[in-house]
């Protein structure tokens, strides 16, 4: 699904150059579920950017589902970041003044999508959410409004999904509820991404992906895979 | 649909800066506005000089006395235009028909009311050229013998009247012009308040009879000449100079004692300086509507700003360049409609009211088309001044827009 040969990406800071990213290879097979893990400035936030297509690397192969996606342009990035791929932030990102189920319609809007309401409707079914349709985010708690994330990261039915520290503003349990809900998707078929810094939410995944120095140091694949965990 | 998504949200994000989306649109509301009610007062200014062609007729020239100069040296007003010059301004080729005029003022009365109206002795020949008509059912003009023979009879303007016997019938009845008793032969239709003077409060009598029994003048005041035809105006004018020079023995070097005007010229003259006047007033509007179009370019920017996290987010989530630029423009220009809209309100408002508060000394017509205009310039200010915080929020990068805080 996912094959990166030898990603570099650099940063110019103040005439010295820092390697963000030094020959990165990573796979990431469909179906899987990875976290990637490391300190701040290992290098796993601009992975993410470039794994989400939101950046491109100076040197290096991206292929995702396929297709080389390191050299494109803007426009295209922006159909590959629509179709291919669906984020989760941690700070939620929901648009402010809309409901839930217009901010899940959204990407589904920019592919001029014609049954955009239908589709959003089920995608909130999916996360538990069809009561809360038409509340806008501030009238929703942080676990209901990262879940109206997760539904506007599926509703495109992307091929993976990335997770930038989906629970690092929640609490620890609504966080667990988070992460079943990843899992619960995972075990439906979808490839999960999930950048972290905490053990325990790394825990939840197959496989650990830790980043120091702009490199992989070690890939750690559990044995068995994890035990879905319980909300409650 | 994602067009309706956009408008929504540009709605919302308007509503929930009530004051400041106001000000903002205030520049525009206040340029449409003008711009409604500066063409509201040109319109109908002009409609009232067209008025005024189609009534003097487009075939006059007046003949007025000049100023009389010898050698460059202006020496007063002339009083030389005579009954004698009218009679031979008959016989120039393409005249139709002359009117000598005298005009001046004094009291009229009748019974116990008395009124001072515009007071005139010319010939019959006068209600013609000037097409005075006189009311159906409420007599007539008077004659050639009526004047020969210096009768005392008056032909009144329905202001006049009005003024003098209110809701009475006043054909046949003897008023009082000057102390001398002259009988109502006529009351005219109404012409309208031209705006110079009221044409409807006049009171014209036979030239003889103004002339000797009213004013003891041996001079004329104008000369009214009608051409057969409007092309032949030029060649009558030049002729006209010349009988006048001949008659009144002015000396090659001598400029001509006598002014003559063409009044469809005059018209053209005063209609370009209504023009020209009204032109100015909507150029001072539209730098409002420029003005308008910064402070709604000002707003726009801090949006972009204050909504970047937003951006980056519809970037993440499959925006294009594009659609961003087309979202932020629609915001611009929806702001730029609604106060196009209120202004066109203030703007019909405004010309409803200047001719209350002006007693009907400024009156306005709005014209549809005044709006259409002002209204798509007030869009046109929206797109350009919008154009740069759209291509602003459009050109963001994705990963720092999501991390501004």
């Amino acid at each position: 699904m996912i094959r990166t040969v030898s990603l570099v990406k650099e940063y110019n800071v103040g005439g010295s150059v820092v390697h963000a990213l030094d020959q990165v290879d990573l796979e990431i097979k469909a179906g899987d579920m990875v976290a990637i893990t490391g300190p701040s400035g290992s290098g796993k936030s601009t992975l993410m950017n470039i794994l989400g297509c939101l950046d491109r690397p100076d040197k290096g192969e991206y292929y995702l589902a396929g297709e080389d996606v390191a050299k494109l342009g803007k426009d295209r990035l922006a159909e590959i970041r629509n179709r291919r791929i669906g984020f989760v932030f941690q700070t939620f990102n929901l648009l402010p003044r809309i409901t839930s189920l217009e901010n899940v319609e959204l990407p589904l809007l920019y592919q001029g999508h014609a049954q955009a309401k239908v589709r959003a409707s089920k995608a909130l079914e999916v996360v538990g959410l069809a009561d809360r349709a038409h509340h806008e985010p501030n009238q929703l708690s942080g676990g209901q409004r990262q879940r109206v994330a997760i539904a506007r990261a599926i509703v495109t039915d992307p091929a993976i999904i990335l997770a930038d520290e989906p629970t690092g503003n929640l609490d620890s349990r609504t966080g667990v509820e988070i992460m079943a809900i990843f899992a619960r998707l995972n075990q439906e078929g979808r490839t999960i991404l999930v950048v972290t810094h905490e053990a325990d939410i790394a825990a939840y995944c197959r496989r650990q992906v830790h980043m120091r120095d702009g490199k992989i140091q070690e890939i750690h694949v559990a044995s068995a895979p994890p035990a879905p965990p319980s909300p409650n | 649909m994602l067009f309706w998504t956009i408008i929504k949200v540009a709605l919302k994000s308007l509503l929930a800066n009530k004051l400041r989306s106001f000000l903002a649109m205030l520049g525009i509301i206040i340029g449409v506005g003008a711009v409604i009610a500066m063409l509201a007062i040109g319109t109908a200014a002009r409609k009232q000089m067209l008025g005024f062609v189609s009534a003097l007729g487009t075939n006059l020239l007046v003949v007025r006395p000049g100023q009389t100069s010898f050698r460059g040296v202006v020496s007063g007003n002339a009083q030389n235009l005579t009954v004698d010059d009218a009679l031979a301004i008959t016989t120039i080729p393409h005249v139709s028909m002359v009117a000598p005029v005298v005009q001046g003022g004094g009291q009229i009365k009748f019974e116990g009311k008395n009124t001072r109206p515009n007071l005139l002795g010319s010939t019959p020949t006068y209600f013609t050229i000037r097409s005075f008509e006189v009311e159906p059912n409420h007599g007539r003009t008077f004659n050639q013998t009526e004047l020969d023979r210096q009768e005392r009879v008056a032909v009144i303007g329905p202001v006049t009247a009005t003024n003098l016997f209110g809701d009475a019938e006043p054909l046949d009845q003897v008023i009082k012009i000057k102390g001398i008793n002259f009988r109502v032969i006529g009351v005219m239709k109404s012409k309208g308040d031209q705006g110079f003077f009221n044409q409807d409060d006049q009171v014209i009598v036979p030239l003889t009879t103004a002339m000797k029994q009213l004013f003891g003048l041996t001079f004329v005041r104008e000369i009214d000449v009608n051409a057969d035809d409007e092309q032949n105006l030029s060649q009558i004018q030049s002729g006209l100079a010349d009988l006048l020079r001949k008659r009144h023995r002015l000396l090659a070097e001598q400029d001509n004692d006598f002014d003559i005007r063409n009044q469809a010229e005059m018209l053209a003259t005063r209609m370009q300086t209504v023009q020209l006047f009204q032109m100015l007033l909507i150029g001072i509007a539209s730098i409002s509507l420029l003005v308008g179009g910064i402070g709604i370019m000002n707003i726009m920017l801090v949006t972009v700003t204050e909504r970047t996290r937003e951006i980056g987010v519809r970037k993440a989530i499959g925006a294009k360049e594009r659609d961003i630029m087309t979202q932020f423009l629609l915001e611009s220009l929806l702001m730029s409609g609604v106060g196009a809209l209120l202004g066109s309100a203030a703007g019909v408002g405004a010309a409803a009211l200047i001719p209350r508060l002006t007693d009907n000394k400024l009156p306005t017509l709005i014209d549809p088309f005044s709006i259409v205009l002002s209204v798509s310039f007030a869009a046109g200010v929206g797109i350009v001044f919008g154009l740069y915080p759209a291509w602003r929020a459009s050109k963001l990068d994705p990963i720092d827009a999501l991390r501004y805080e």
